[in-house]
């Protein structure tokens, strides 16, 4: 239960290609992220798993079943919207009992349902509220709260919390993770924010121009990243890339270093640079140092490190945590 | 949104319709066509003849045809002048803080609401007629020679009548758009030192555009085929003064009974319709697209 | 003082205004009042406003004579049978164009309402006689008909312009829990147009009722509406101006109460969503 498996999946729209192929496995339980710029077809890609979409070609298997010219209401997937799209004339317990009302339960049966949803998501009270009465993150739990009363065979969300501000996000962040545990049902999780993906994901999928550039666990995606894409959009700040002749030097056409794998000091060192904008974040500072022969190079450093504008400084990457591209920016191993 | 089944459940739930305009606009279009080049009277039955062009010929020679074609674009441009101008400036009015303005609202609006027959019959008898109307009480309360608008200046006559009915139209439409306008830019451009008039030019106008285009759109597509104003209270006359095109064609079908002439008239007045709308949906479409 | 000075304004802008709306007004006032006047007092020179003999005279007069309530119901059945009829082929076909678009969708929009462009004179003729030889020559149901297509393709724009505010997601969320299309548009995307369907046919009901091309050719006696029966006051026959101003006003309130209860309704589907 809850597998979904995509073969050679395509989307065409006209004369442009959004995804030329994608083969890939979700397995039943999993969380998993789709993740990319925008524009790099992961929405397109949910919903042709939802079935809001045709696919050009390909096949769609959910739950052993092929679903592929299956309508969304018979896949028995539950979806959270980003704009929640919850049903404005409908009080907050007529948005979650929808799902049941449309698959013709008793009424019974469907009051339980919503209580108990309403009792996980803390939602009990608002229950006889419209939507537009209710902030930010309620909406955001009815929405999710109309996916699970269904127990559907997996969830899709579509970028669920662009529309919160930051300390919600982090809350809802949470929450969703808890409630992956409680339910233990399979997800799928559309967002262009690298962290909501490194911090929920157990597989993340790095989506790029409609193609899947790595598929993996968020610490194999940042230990390993298989080519430069991947590289440069996994990790905050981003990696820093060096090419030409201190590339050479480690046999690669490009390498990247982690900010936070940047050894700074004030005397010696691999590479010499003067500070710019320092970034003070209290625990960490982000300092942009303008090296020589290579240009600007992003630095994390420990909150209490005594530099300041104009300062010079050495830098020396770790030892082992060089990554190396060849020419087509396929990582060296 | 798009899958293959809700598309061809779209195409399914539009067919209606569009065939049905399609019968509508096809059918009768056809009909004219046909008729307009035969020699059909509808007092001799059973008599109708190829005619070729020559309904034509008669329709666009006849003088009538180009007081006619004239009248229509009068009336068009005239009550279009009065009630954009007119609107503009009763929409700035209004917009203004004032006591009452809901009231002032529905005052305004009542024209829109009135059936044009009414709105006609009421302004000839009630207002221009020279002996019972107000128009004339009033000239003679000042010593004047009571006017026989109808008689004298028919056309423009008409034209006062329908602009009187649309202004409230273009009124609110226009208020309305100018309500949208942010607050902040006027203040903003305020800031910046423009005067009254340069926030008019420059902020005011290029706002209302679109809610103009709209109003200009509108009222060509009713002003084009005004009829019941003319047929309450000139009856085209005197002579041919006031008559429009959908007048022409309806006293050679109606009162003359020549369905040829009328239908070749009727064809004439469908081709101008389209050079006008050619022109107004280009705009539109320009305006609206924004 | 800059307080002062805003209120002298408000009251020059409240004068102004006031007088600018009474006087566009002022005819459909003025037949009111003339309505209850004598036909003597309504010829009077000079005419007074208030200060006259009320009288209900007219009312009955007109009554008796052109049988309003007949026409009155003819309008009423007319303009209501053809809105509703419009809505029902409107509502599916806004639906598909709002919420399934293609690329040719605005040029279908476009088509319609260039329909509206034809003048309905290009027509008169064959419509007289089709109307004639089926019979539907002043019929309610023939009037009906004609007045569903000439409003059809403003019925279509302006619901497309309201259904296009409702985001699609909302009935994407509607298929993914579960709907057919037929509970999607009866349960989640009519009850939100709710405000946009009630303009739409509140207009369409003024428009229609309002319509005096149509009604005025295609009807003798029988079947019509207002418009026809005011029409037959056009010409004069010895004092009737006070007979003329109680079926005007008996002609235009029903459609001016409604049209001034629903105010905002009226505006907004007036710009066809167009103007904000």
């Amino acid at each position: 239960m809850g597998s979904i498996t995509l073969n050679s999946v395509s989307k065409v729209f006209g004369a442009h290609t959004v995804i030329p192929s994608i083969d890939l496995k979700i397995d039943e339980g999993e969380f998993v992220v789709f993740v990319g710029p925008s524009g790099c077809g992961k929405s397109t890609l949910l919903r042709l798993i939802a079935g809001l979409e045709d696919v050009s070609g390909g096949k769609i298997v959910i739950d052993g079943k092929d679903a592929t010219e299956l309508p969304p209401a018979k896949r028995r997937l539950s979806m959270v919207f980003q704009s929640y799209a919850l049903y404005p004339h409908m009080s907050v317990r007529s948005n979650i009992a929808f799902p049941l009302k449309m698959a013709g339960e008793d009424t019974s049966v469907i009051d339980k349902k919503v209580a108990d949803a309403a009792r996980v998501l803390n939602l009990t009270d608002y229950l006889d509220r419209k939507p537009r009465q209710l902030s930010g993150g309620q909406r955001q739990r009815v929405a999710i709260g109309r996916a699970i009363v269904r127990q559907p065979v997996a969830f899709l969300f579509d970028e669920p919390l662009s529309n919160l501000d930051a300390a919600l996000r982090v809350n809802m962040r949470l929450e969703i993770s808890q409630l992956h545990q409680q339910l233990k049902t399979t997800m799928v999780y559309v967002t262009h924010d690298q962290v909501e993906a490194m911090t929920m994901a157990d597989k993340i999928v790095v989506l790029n121009r409609g193609n899947v550039e790595q598929v993996g666990s968020p610490l194999d995606l940042y230990h390993r990243p298989d080519n430069l894409f991947v590289a440069g959009f996994i990790g905050s700040p981003k990696m820093n890339f060096i090419t030409g002749d201190i590339a050479k030097g480690y046999g690669a056409h490009t390498i990247g270093v982690r900010p936070e794998h940047l050894d700074l000091s004030t005397s010696a060192g691999a590479w010499r640079g003067t500070v710019g904008v320092a970034e003070h974040l209290g625990s960490d500072t982000f300092l942009h140092i303008a090296v020589d022969k290579v240009g600007t190079m992003t630095a994390r450093v420990g909150g209490d490190f005594p530099v300041r504008h104009g300062d010079q400084v050495y830098l020396s990457p770790q030892e082992g945590r060089v990554h190396r591209f060849d020419e087509t920016g396929l990582a060296i191993r | 949104m798009a899958t293959l089944h809700t598309r061809s459940a779209a195409r399914a739930m539009m067919a209606p319709s569009v065939l049905l305009l399609l019968a509508w606009m096809v059918v009768p279009l056809a009909m004219t066509i046909y008729f307009s080049f035969l020699r059909y009277n509808l007092l001799m039955p059973g008599m109708e003849e190829w005619a070729g062009f020559s309904n034509y010929r008669y329709f666009l020679t006849d003088p009538a045809f180009f007081q006619a074609l004239f009248n229509t674009l009068a009336i068009v441009l005239g009550v279009l002048l009065i009630t954009v101008i007119g609107g503009i400036a009763l929409a700035i009015l209004l917009d203004q803080p004032m006591f009452g303005q809901g009231i002032v609202r529905i005052l305004v609006i009542a024209p829109f609401l009135i059936m044009p027959t009414v709105a006609a019959l009421v302004w000839k008898n009630m207002f221009m007629n020279p002996v019972n109307g107000l128009f004339a009480h009033l000239a003679k309360a000042v010593g004047l020679q009571p006017y026989d608008f109808l008689n004298n200046s028919p056309l423009m006559s008409i034209i006062v009548i329908v602009a009187w009915q649309w202004l409230p139209f273009a009124t609110l439409i226009l208020l309305t758009a100018l309500q949208s306008l942010d607050e902040e830019q006027k203040e903003a451009a305020q800031m910046d030192g423009a005067g009254a008039w340069s926030r008019f030019i420059y902020l005011t106008l290029p706002h209302l555009s679109r809610a103009i285009t709209v109003v200009i759109l509108i009222q060509t597509i009713f002003l084009l085929s005004v009829f019941a104003e003319i047929l309450v209270t000139t009856n085209g006359g005197p002579g041919t003064q006031s008559t429009n095109l959908t007048f022409l064609v309806y006293a050679q079908a109606l009162l003359q009974f020549d369905v040829g002439g009328a239908s070749a008239g009727g064809i004439i007045a469908v081709i101008l319709a389209n050079i006008v709308a050619f022109f107004l949906m280009r705009m539109i479409g320009k305006t609206l697209e924004a | 003082m800059a307080r002062n000075v805003s209120t002298q304004r408000k009251i020059v802008v409240t004068v102004a205004a006031w007088a600018i709306g009474i006087l566009i007004f002022f005819p459909i006032l003025w037949t009111f009042l003339t309505s209850f006047k004598t036909e003597a007092q309504a010829i009077a020179s000079p005419p007074s406003l208030f200060f006259f003999d009320w009288t209900m005279e007219n009312y009955h007069e007109v009554q008796a004579r052109s049988d309003y309530f007949k026409h009155f119901m003819n309008s009423v059945v007319i303009s209501i049978g053809s809105t509703l009829l419009g809505l029902i082929i409107a509502i599916p076909s806004a639906w598909a164009m709002a919420f399934s678009p293609t690329p040719k969708t605005k040029d279908v929009l476009m088509w319609m309402l260039s329909t509206k462009m034809m003048p309905p004179v290009g027509v008169l003729v064959p419509m007289y006689l089709i109307f004639r030889n089926t019979g539907l020559l002043d019929t309610r149901l023939g009037l009906v008909i004609v007045l569903t297509l000439i409003n059809l393709p403003i019925i279509i724009w302006m619901l497309y312009t309201y259904f296009k505010e409702i985001p699609g997601e909302i009935l994407e969320a509607a298929r993914m829990d579960g709907a057919s299309l037929a509970k999607e548009i009866i349960y989640v995307l009519t009850p939100m147009a709710i405000p946009g369907i009630a303009s739409t046919l509140l207009l369409n009901i003024i428009l229609a009722w309002n319509e005096a091309f149509w009604t005025l050719n295609l009807t003798a006696s029988k079947a019509a509406p207002l418009t026809a029966f005011i029409a037959s006051y056009s010409s004069p026959e010895g004092l009737f101006y006070a007979k003329l101003s109680a079926a005007s006003t008996m002609a235009i309130a029903p459609i001016l109460i409604l049209g001034w209860f629903s105010q905002k309704q009226l505006v907004r589907g007036l710009t066809f969503g167009a103007v904000k």
